[in-house]
């Protein structure tokens, strides 16, 4: 898989204050890609970099094999976290005019948007004042103007927040769907859950510096600490050779759960050789860690409040 | 290029399809052509006759105080207090008392109306009791009032500018003031207008928080000038649609009150008026009208230059203002923020409305001169002192600077435009706002 985008070195530098640090990253062609970070970690001022807002102290973008350009604005779609329409003007011209500044034909665009007005179900808008709509509403008019000129790459900050269950349901469906078309998705959030069910890659950024990168499976098993749930019968003493009991606690019907380490080396076939001789074991699990978790551990103690 | 296009046509549809810009468009020709046709159309019907009952005194005015066409004058016997009490019932609508000592004390007048004495009615008796009493005054000083009639002498000097031939040109100043007036009028408004909706227009993109989309899709600097641009050719629509409306509207009235001229023109005929006397009345008529002074002196300074030089100064004071208004609307999140930056703009605009005062008085000053070429002065000032006539050389030097000017400070908001459209949270000062400017893209 080809990288769609790739940042190298980038740096920018506010007054007193360093937004990037030298940041790198790779986004696959056709992935999900996840940029997490707790807030002010400098997402948004790459975000802003990628989509031509403001222009990067060192470093470069490459965007489909070439250096980002503004003809690449066209090949872009944002969806910014701060939500915002034009609030006098009705849905369906704002929609035409967004779509033409980036590059859409008027017939063309009133096609596209026509479809996508008939698929959220939506007809009855396109008259309407933007004043006039719900949040939620907003919200989707919004999507559409993200996605409608058919952009290779989309960019969503914080897409989730202010949709409601059902409408962030959609808006999931939505992204997969793109995706299954061929779409590049770089999405940036707190929501560590999303980012388990949607992402294929992540980047974390922490301190204007990238401090995880990668695909998503591989992330996870850097972060595996060797460490598993066992349920068993009798009683289990630990074996300083090959595992630690972290806690014991006991379940019903004399089942007891604990959470053992094991010590490097140690296979989990000679684990639970050592495990048969002592109890009659009925389940065991990997524990492995969560991206709350690693979220959590590598940000450390000051991302607590934020998430 | 397509971009800026898009951007303009956004900004002028959705400002020109408000009802405000039509409310506006109608109401000011209407209100001009009300200025001009409420006065004739009072002139021509002040048909109600009061009737004046003079209880005197004096016993000198008995006879000599000429009824006209408004007034009527009956003297009567009863003392002041019966005509008072008999002014309810009666027909008259006024009783004025002349005391017996009214050579001595000519502020012994007394006026009671009905209703409330009209201010023209109370000058046009107290005019005509002065008159009497300077005439009694002057018989009983001996003079002859046949010789002083003939010693009054009316000097009317016509004034003419010598033009650059060598020939003789009339000038009206009166209506080069008039005019003046009027462009410094409408320039002071504008610049405060137009601007202030372009600042307006910055703030709203701000606070709504489209601007991330928007400049996600075209440059800031396209974003700025597309809106300065369209908010502008709102401006152009609008006076547009003020000159043609204006006119159509004056001429309407002209067309209706001519009737009533004529009209009345032949009632002066019949009550054998002298041709002296019908044209003192068609001249006050002429005179309600202000665009006849006016149009006199935009033939003699020729009307094509006075639109080229208004559009041109127009747009180039149009740009340079709104561009700082736009600089500002983009360092602020709301109106209440604004004011603050808004103080330094606003002075040369005051500043230049002041210096437009001097310069109608006295056009040709070392102080008229520089305001007119200044750049920040120039918009009105150089507009306030065409009518008197400037020679082109000055209008050239000062157009040119103007466009200097512009590109300046359009080159300082889009700098400051560009950083300031994406903060959020903190008010900045001046000083943070010079430093964007230097910011790097």
């Amino acid at each position: 898989m080809s990288n769609i985008l790739e940042a190298r070195h980038v740096v920018k530098r506010y007054a007193g204050h360093t937004a990037l640090d030298k940041v790198s990253i790779e986004v696959p062609a056709g992935s999900i890609f996840g940029l997490l970070g707790p807030n002010g970690a400098g997402k948004t001022s790459l975000i802003r970099i990628i989509n031509q807002i403001t222009a990067p102290d060192e470093g470069e973008i490459i965007l489909l094999g070439e250096k980002l350009q503004p003809k690449h604005i066209e090949v872009i779609g944002y969806l910014p976290e701060e939500r915002g329409l034009y609030k006098k003007m009705k849905v369906g011209e704002q929609l035409l005019y967004l779509a033409q500044l980036k590059g859409m034909s008027k017939a063309e665009a009133t096609e596209k948007l026509k479809h996508w007005f008939i698929k959220f179900d939506i007809k009855d808008w396109w008259n309407k004042n933007v004043e006039d709509l719900s949040k939620g509403m907003q919200q989707k008019t919004q999507f559409i103007a993200t996605i409608v000129h058919e952009p290779k790459l989309i960019i969503l900050d914080e897409p989730f927040s202010g949709f409601d269950p059902i409408n962030a349901n959609l808006l999931k469906d939505e992204i997969l769907e793109l995706k299954e078309k061929g779409t590049t998705i770089i999405f940036s959030t707190h929501r560590m859950e999303s980012v388990e069910e949607l992402c294929d890659h992540i980047a974390l950024i922490n301190k204007s510096k990238v401090v995880l990168h990668g695909a998503k499976k591989e992330v996870k098993n850097r972060f595996r600490d060797n460490s598993y749930t066992i349920e068993f019968i009798g009683t289990l003493n630990a074996n300083p050779l090959f595992f630690e009991v972290l806690d014991s606690k006991p379940l019903e019907d004399g089942i007891t759960q604990s959470h053992i380490k094991l010590v490097e080396g140690v296979s989990v076939n000679q684990m639970i050789t050592v495990l048969l001789e002592q109890v009659m074991l009925i389940s065991f699990n990997e524990n492995i860690p969560s991206f709350n978790e690693i979220f959590i551990k590598v940000v450390g103690g000051e991302a607590n409040d934020i998430l | 290029m397509n971009k800026i296009l898009l951007i303009i046509q956004r900004e002028y549809t959705t400002r020109v399809r408000k009802k405000s810009f039509w409310i506006a468009s109608l109401l000011v020709p209407i209100l001009i052509a009300a200025i001009y046709a409420i006065p004739l159309y009072l002139f021509l019907n002040s048909n109600d006759t009061k009737t004046i009952e003079v209880v005197d005194e004096s016993k000198l005015f008995k006879g000599k105080l000429q009824s006209e066409e408004d007034i009527t004058f009956k003297f009567i016997e009863t003392t002041f207090d019966q005509a008072k009490k008999n002014l309810y019932k009666g027909n008259a609508d006024i009783v004025v008392s002349i005391p017996k000592d009214i050579l001595d004390n000519p502020n012994g007048v007394k006026m009671v109306g009905k209703k409330s004495i009209g201010l023209s009615t109370q000058f046009s008796i107290q005019g005509k009791i002065q008159n009497e009493l300077r005439n009694i005054k002057l018989q009983r000083a001996n003079i002859d009032l046949k010789v002083l009639e003939e010693n009054k002498v009316n000097v009317n000097a016509k004034t003419y500018t010598l033009n650059e031939d060598g020939g003789e040109q009339s000038s009206s100043s009166t209506g080069a003031m008039i005019l003046a007036g009027i462009f410094g009028m409408i320039l002071y408004i504008s610049a405060f207008l137009y601007g202030s909706q372009v600042m307006n227009g910055v703030i709203e993109e701000k606070s709504n928080r489209i601007i991330e989309v928007m400049i996600s899709s075209v440059r800031p600097f396209q974003l700025m000038m597309g809106k300065i641009v369209g908010v502008g050719l709102v401006g152009l629509t609008q006076f547009l649609l003020w000159g043609v409306l204006t006119f159509g509207a004056s001429t309407a009235t002209t067309a209706i009150m001519s009737g009533k001229i004529q009209e009345k023109v032949e009632t002066l005929k019949q009550s054998g008026a002298g041709s002296d006397e019908i044209k003192k009345y068609q001249d006050s008529v002429k005179d309600t009208n202000p665009l006849s002074s006016i149009s006199q002196t935009i033939e003699n300074i020729s009307l094509a230059k006075i639109i080229i030089c208004f559009f041109l100064f127009y747009i180039g004071g149009y740009l340079l203002y709104s561009s700082l208004f736009a600089a500002i609307g983009s360092a602020v999140e709301n109106a209440s923020e604004a004011q603050q930056f808004m103080f330094p703009v606003t002075i040369p605009i005051i500043l230049s409305f002041i210096l437009a005062q001097v310069i109608i008085q006295k056009p040709d000053s070392p102080i008229a001169f520089w305001a007119s070429i200044f750049p920040l002065t120039s918009p009105i000032d150089m507009m306030v002192r065409l009518p008197f006539g400037v020679p082109n050389w000055e209008i050239a030097l000062s157009f040119v600077l103007l466009v200097f000017g512009f590109l300046g400070t359009t080159w300082f908001a889009g700098k400051v435009y560009r950083v300031g459209i994406l903060m959020y949270g903190k008010k900045p000062t001046w000083k943070e706002i010079s430093k964007w400017v230097f910011y790097k893209g």
